[in-house]
């Protein structure tokens, strides 16, 4: 039941998360499958909770890609992580925002009153999307098990070409929109096109990010929400292994275009890498809190979803920021700490540039203004999906559990986390915390 | 003749089929005994006289087939004659069984183990149920004997004998799919297809199963021959022919009266009622009853965790949680950094790829397994476990912090071998509840687990820890609170005794050789080398304060020497891929002088034990050693042994041995209380 101020109608905690290192997918499957990242993230987190894995009321992961062993990825990871047969799960997808859309529904259940504690994230092993029979190779094995006899056997392989066995790479057609016919990156080149954001710009954007996750590892910033992972070797997975702490401009300026060869912008350098990784929340009523005597990390406020073309999807950010913040009435300088995705450097300037533009916010988003510039010192505190990977299911949850780690190692009182997401979309949470 | 049947039912159902349901009165478990088989011969009389369609055997029992013949009743047979009647009989009935000229079908559900398997091979066709709880075996190779109710000829005229004698020379267990690949049973079938298969195959039965033609090839005499002798030569690798006779008269059997089956019946039936002479039968029928002993301790249900928390992620924390998670418990790991876990999540991928069978179950398994840096476990354990190295205040520390965080009524455990549990307890709240759970490396494959208690632990947390060892499927050891407790304690003056004979210049060969023509399963020497050279050093400079024990220098010298053993590739001998290599032309010396030497050592120290009470009677430290250190089972346990040989016979010998080769060899006290 939406309210005039679109807030979740019933309070909306997020008790506590975890998350498991980002692993950047390299050439090959990785280690760890989407289940195996579900579960190592939800069972550290699980075992910190006072009550049992049966008592939540239902689970809901966001994930783009699980493989075809894994239908229903959130039921699978619910029943292996012991929440019993009668705890219901369901999986969204919402392209790079599944992560997010996870927690909103999760919220809207417990603000509506059908739910009190809720399991929800986002999962996604990219590095285990798979190769897929050409076409043309499919119908030819089709052809091949309906032949009976052995004519008509001899029939079907004369049809065979070997240029048939040439697989189809799932993730660069799941990376390309099929409305308007650029892929992810091409789009970035688009709205950096439009508000001249330079390949300067955008190396020294990826740089920092670099930096920033770098320092923060340092600091131990992030220990307290990462999970580490096993593998069947021994080997230990401890750290969100896509940084380069040893980036530099002139590194960075050596790479290619990406998307648009030769004469693009935007390089694998000041893109978001190919990641694994998985994140799980729990969040809880006012109710289970009490209930069970839960700690809180933060209050779920409201969420903004919004749609645009999907040749500049990467301007998503602003066209949900701007209604949240008119809907919130709240101004830019009201917001601590701010997580935008980092799809692509160029994604990230763009919609800083756009919210700072009055023609766009007049023409684009209805507005009497610009709304203002995100200060740089409180966008993405420790990196970003340039340095720390984009697994697209989970990024949306990632972004909100570290946001509200943030404002509580820094005594802030509210936040926003927003995406861009394929397609031709944006989303945007507002999170809020009791300061002390 | 007319029999009172009471523990066969019968039915015959609306398709002509007479189902014989095997319900053994007054227990839970089918038993072949000697009355079970004279009211199926009963039977058997009834239906000659009015033939039904088909016949289908079943258990009635909740759980299990058939567990086998009624061991207690072996144990009534004091001579070969006897035995020869009792085999005979049970060939007769099973021969009636396959000669019904209708089609006969077992219904395999549970365990179906020995002569419950011979009467399932007798029929014509075999039916099991596809589940985790069946297993279907001959395995009374394990009590120094083999199948005698035909089921020798039957498994290797249906099935490959390749796969048919390795399984009565394993005595191991195969699930029903695995018995359906080897053509032990025709199919494997889950629960809600069981009875109408097993109805359709009566009614309508298939083609027989024949034997593969490899099968038959390898049955060709001469070739036969050859194959037996290669089948003694591994098995000799692991059980010597002079105490393990049974797996190779099984061999003999089949090789030489292979093909005619009547000759093979009655040498199948001769060599049981030879192997059955003297005490070896006696013994391992007596270790059989150790261990249902050992596994009936305390009571299951009067604890059932389902969390444990273990703390120290080495060798042994390590490899006790993945057995724990092996076993169905949720398990949470931890250690001072995620680093230090990672081994003990490599070896138990490795454990879990082993011993379960499909994808999910692995994945279950793995899920179980919680790495745990921040000790979130505690609070929900039901057991935690300390496995850290041998240190009394970094145990300390540990205990300080668990005891806070702990539940209520959760056992506090310590998985340590050389601290005494008294000084570690000083440091809690509640000393009582402190208990050692000192498993025995490799934690897979060694069964046994000395439960450790001081005079003042609570007994709730001994009966706790009890409990909690049977649900791991181990063997508790009530041990009381003193150095070495059992198995250590008595291992260590024998080891001791194989270095000195090494300082005095024996070669190690000599010295293990000694000891496996005793029985033991490794050599002193061997075993030394093989728990590592540093362990063995350390665990005797403990035990040689506490019981005046001289550690001999020359284990010193190698530990020095970093050469540690087999984990080094060097130690008392030199290792290639992980195997001793051995002088065969060593000095072998004065074989029984060694022989007795250790094997004094052993025993004066076993007396000791029981004379200080740190078991609580003969049996059990009977059971605990041979579980412990597999000491030679057919032999019954060193008190029993000792008694076999005689008391005073072997206090004389030793008492001349102190003479000769020093005062350790003196009889203890305790051996008094054996001669009464």
């Amino acid at each position: 039941m939406a309210t005039t101020n679109k807030k979740y109608a019933k309070a909306v905690y997020l008790v506590d998360g975890r998350r498991t290192p980002f692993l950047k997918a390299r050439g090959r499957p990785g280690p760890f499958r989407h289940v195996e990242l579900g579960i190592y993230a939800a069972r550290a987190l699980l075992l910190r909770m006072p009550f049992e894995a049966t008592e939540f009321d239902e689970v809901i992961f966001g994930a783009t890609m699980p493989g075809p062993d894994e239908a229903n990825i959130a039921r699978i990871v619910a029943l292996r992580l012991g929440c019993g047969d009668q705890v219901p799960a369901y999986t969204v997808h919402r392209n790079c925002a599944s992560g997010m859309q996870a927690l909103d529904n999760a919220a809207m259940s417990i603000a509506s009153g059908r739910s009190d504690l809720v399991l929800a994230g986002g999962i996604e092993a990219m590095s285990h999307a798979p190769l897929l029979f050409h076409p043309k190779m499919v119908n030819w094995l089709a052809d091949w098990w309906a032949a009976k006899s052995i004519g008509a056997r001899l029939g079907v392989a004369a049809s065979f070409n070997p240029r048939m066995l040439a697989p189809v790479i799932a993730l660069l057609k799941g990376l390309t929109d099929p409305v308007v016919g650029l892929n992810m990156g091409q789009t970035a080149e688009q709205i950096a096109w439009r508000f001249g954001i330079t390949r300067g710009q955008m190396d020294q954007f990826a740089l920092e990010s670099h930096q920033k996750l770098h320092q923060a590892q340092q600091n131990g910033d992030l220990a307290a929400e990462i999970v580490p992972l096993y593998d069947s070797k021994g080997e230990v997975y401890e750290l969100d292994d896509g940084v380069r702490p040893d980036s530099t401009l002139e590194k960075l300026g050596k790479l290619r275009p990406a998307f648009d060869k030769p004469y693009g912008l935007v390089t694998p350098g000041n893109s978001a890498q190919i990641t694994d990784g998985a994140a799980a929340l729990v969040l809880a009523s006012e109710g289970a809190v009490k209930k069970h005597g839960l700690p809180v990390l933060a209050r779920l406020v409201s969420t903004e979803w919004a749609a645009l073309t999907p040749a500049e999807m990467g301007l998503g950010p602003a066209h949900a920021i701007a209604p949240l913040l008119k809907s919130q009435r709240l101004k830019i300088d009201d917001i601590d700490y701010w997580e935008i995705n980092e799809a692509f450097a160029a994604q990230v300037l763009a919609v800083i540039a756009a919210l700072k533009d009055r023609d766009y916010c007049k023409q684009q988003l209805g507005l009497r203004s610009a709304i203002g510039e995100i200060p740089a010192d409180r966008l993405n505190i420790h990196g970003g999906g340039v340095s720390l990977g984009h697994p697209v299911g989970t990024s949306g949850a990632r972004i909100v559990l570290h946001l509200a780690r943030v404002l509580q190692q820094k005594n802030a009182k509210s936040g926003i986390a927003s995406l861009c997401i394929g397609g031709g979309q944006g989303g945007a949470m507002l999170i809020e915390r009791s300061v002390s | 003749m007319s029999v009172t049947i009471v523990d066969w039912q019968q039915h015959c159902d609306e398709d002509g089929i007479l189902w014989l349901i095997l319900d053994k009165k007054n227990t839970d478990t089918n038993v072949l005994s000697v009355s079970v088989l004279e009211q199926l011969d009963g039977l058997l009389d009834e239906i000659n006289g009015s033939l039904p369609k088909a016949v289908i055997f079943r258990s009635g029992k909740a759980k299990g087939f058939i567990a086998g013949a009624d061991v207690k009743e072996f144990l009534d047979v004091t001579n070969t004659q006897e035995a020869l009647i009792m085999i005979k009989r049970g060939q007769k009935l099973f021969s009636r069984i396959a000669a019904l000229p209708c089609p006969t079908v077992a219904l395999i559900e549970g365990f179906c183990m020995g002569g419950g398997t011979e009467l399932a091979l007798a029929c014509d066709y075999r039916v099991a149920l596809d589940d985790d709880a069946t297993r279907i075996g001959l395995p009374e190779v394990k009590l120094g004997i083999h199948p005698a109710y035909g089921g020798v000829v039957r498994a290797t005229a249906i099935i490959n004998p390749l796969k048919s004698l390795e399984l009565m020379l394993s005595g191991r267990g195969l699930s029903a799919r695995a018995a359906r690949s080897i053509g032990l049973v025709d199919s494997a079938q889950p629960a809600r297809q069981i009875e109408r298969a097993a109805r359709q195959i009566a009614l309508s039965p298939p083609a027989r199963q024949q034997m593969p033609l490899l099968g038959k090839i390898i049955s060709l005499p001469g070739i036969r021959n050859l194959v037996a002798g290669y089948m003694k030569k591994q098995v000799a690798k692991k059980a010597p022919r002079q105490h393990y006779p049974a797996p190779y008269a099984i061999l003999d059997v089949w090789a030489n009266y292979c093909g005619d089956n009547k000759r093979m019946m009655e040498e199948e039936a001769n060599s049981v009622a030879r192997l059955i002479q003297g005490n070896r039968v006696r013994n391992l029928i007596r270790v059989f009853f150790l261990q249902t002993r050992l596994k009936g301790l305390g009571d299951k249900k009067s604890f059932v965790p389902r969390h444990v928390h273990v703390i120290g992620a080495g060798t042994m924390g390590g490899d006790i949680a993945a057995w724990c998670a092996l076993r169905g418990f949720s398990v949470s790991l931890q250690d001072r950094e995620a680093k230090y876990l990672g081994n003990a999540f490599r070896n138990a991928h490795r454990l879990f790829g082993k011993r379960l069978k499909t994808t999910a179950q692995r994945n279950a398994a793995l899920d179980r397994l919680i790495p745990d840096i921040n000790g979130d476990g505690i609070a929900r354990a039901d057991v935690v476990i300390e496995a850290i190295f041998e240190d009394i205040d970094a145990k300390h520390a540990i205990y300080r912090e668990v005891e806070a965080r702990m539940k209520p009524g959760a056992v506090l455990a310590t998985n340590t071998s050389s601290i005494p549990l008294e000084t570690l307890a000083t440091v809690l709240k509640e000393p009582d509840r402190l208990v050692g759970i000192h498993f025995f490396n490799p934690v897979a494959m060694m069964p046994l687990v000395e439960i450790v208690k001081t005079e003042s632990s609570s007994g709730e947390a001994v009966e706790h820890a009890i409990a909690f060892t049977q649900h791991i499927g181990k063997l508790p050891l009530p041990v009381a609170s003193s150095p070495g407790f059992l198995v250590n304690r008595i291992l260590m003056p024998y080891l001791v005794e194989a270095f000195t004979l090494y300082d005095e210049g024996v070669a190690p060969e000599a010295i293990d050789k000694a000891a496996t023509d005793f029985g033991m399963p490794m050599g002193p020497v061997e075993l030394a080398d093989t728990v590592g050279l540093d362990i063995c050093l350390s665990v005797a400079q403990n035990l040689s304060q506490a019981f005046g024990i001289d550690v001999p220098g020359g284990l010193g010298k190698f530990v020095d020497a970093k050469k540690l053993g087999k984990k080094t590739g060097s130690g008392f001998y030199h290792y290639k891929k992980g195997k001793p290599v051995k002088d065969k032309d060593a000095n072998l010396g004065d074989q029984k002088m060694i022989q007795n030497r250790l094997v004094f050592r052993f025993l004066n120290e076993a007396v000791s034990c029981l004379q200080e009470g740190i078991v609580a009677d003969r049996d059990l430290l009977d059971a605990g050693i041979i579980f412990g250190t597999g000491f030679a089972p057919f032999r019954g346990g060193p008190i029993n042994h000792s008694l076999e040989e005689g008391i005073e016979s072997i206090v004389q010998s030793m008492t001349d041995y102190a003479g000769r080769f020093g005062e350790r060899f003196r009889p203890v006290d305790g051996w008094s209380l054996l001669s009464e």
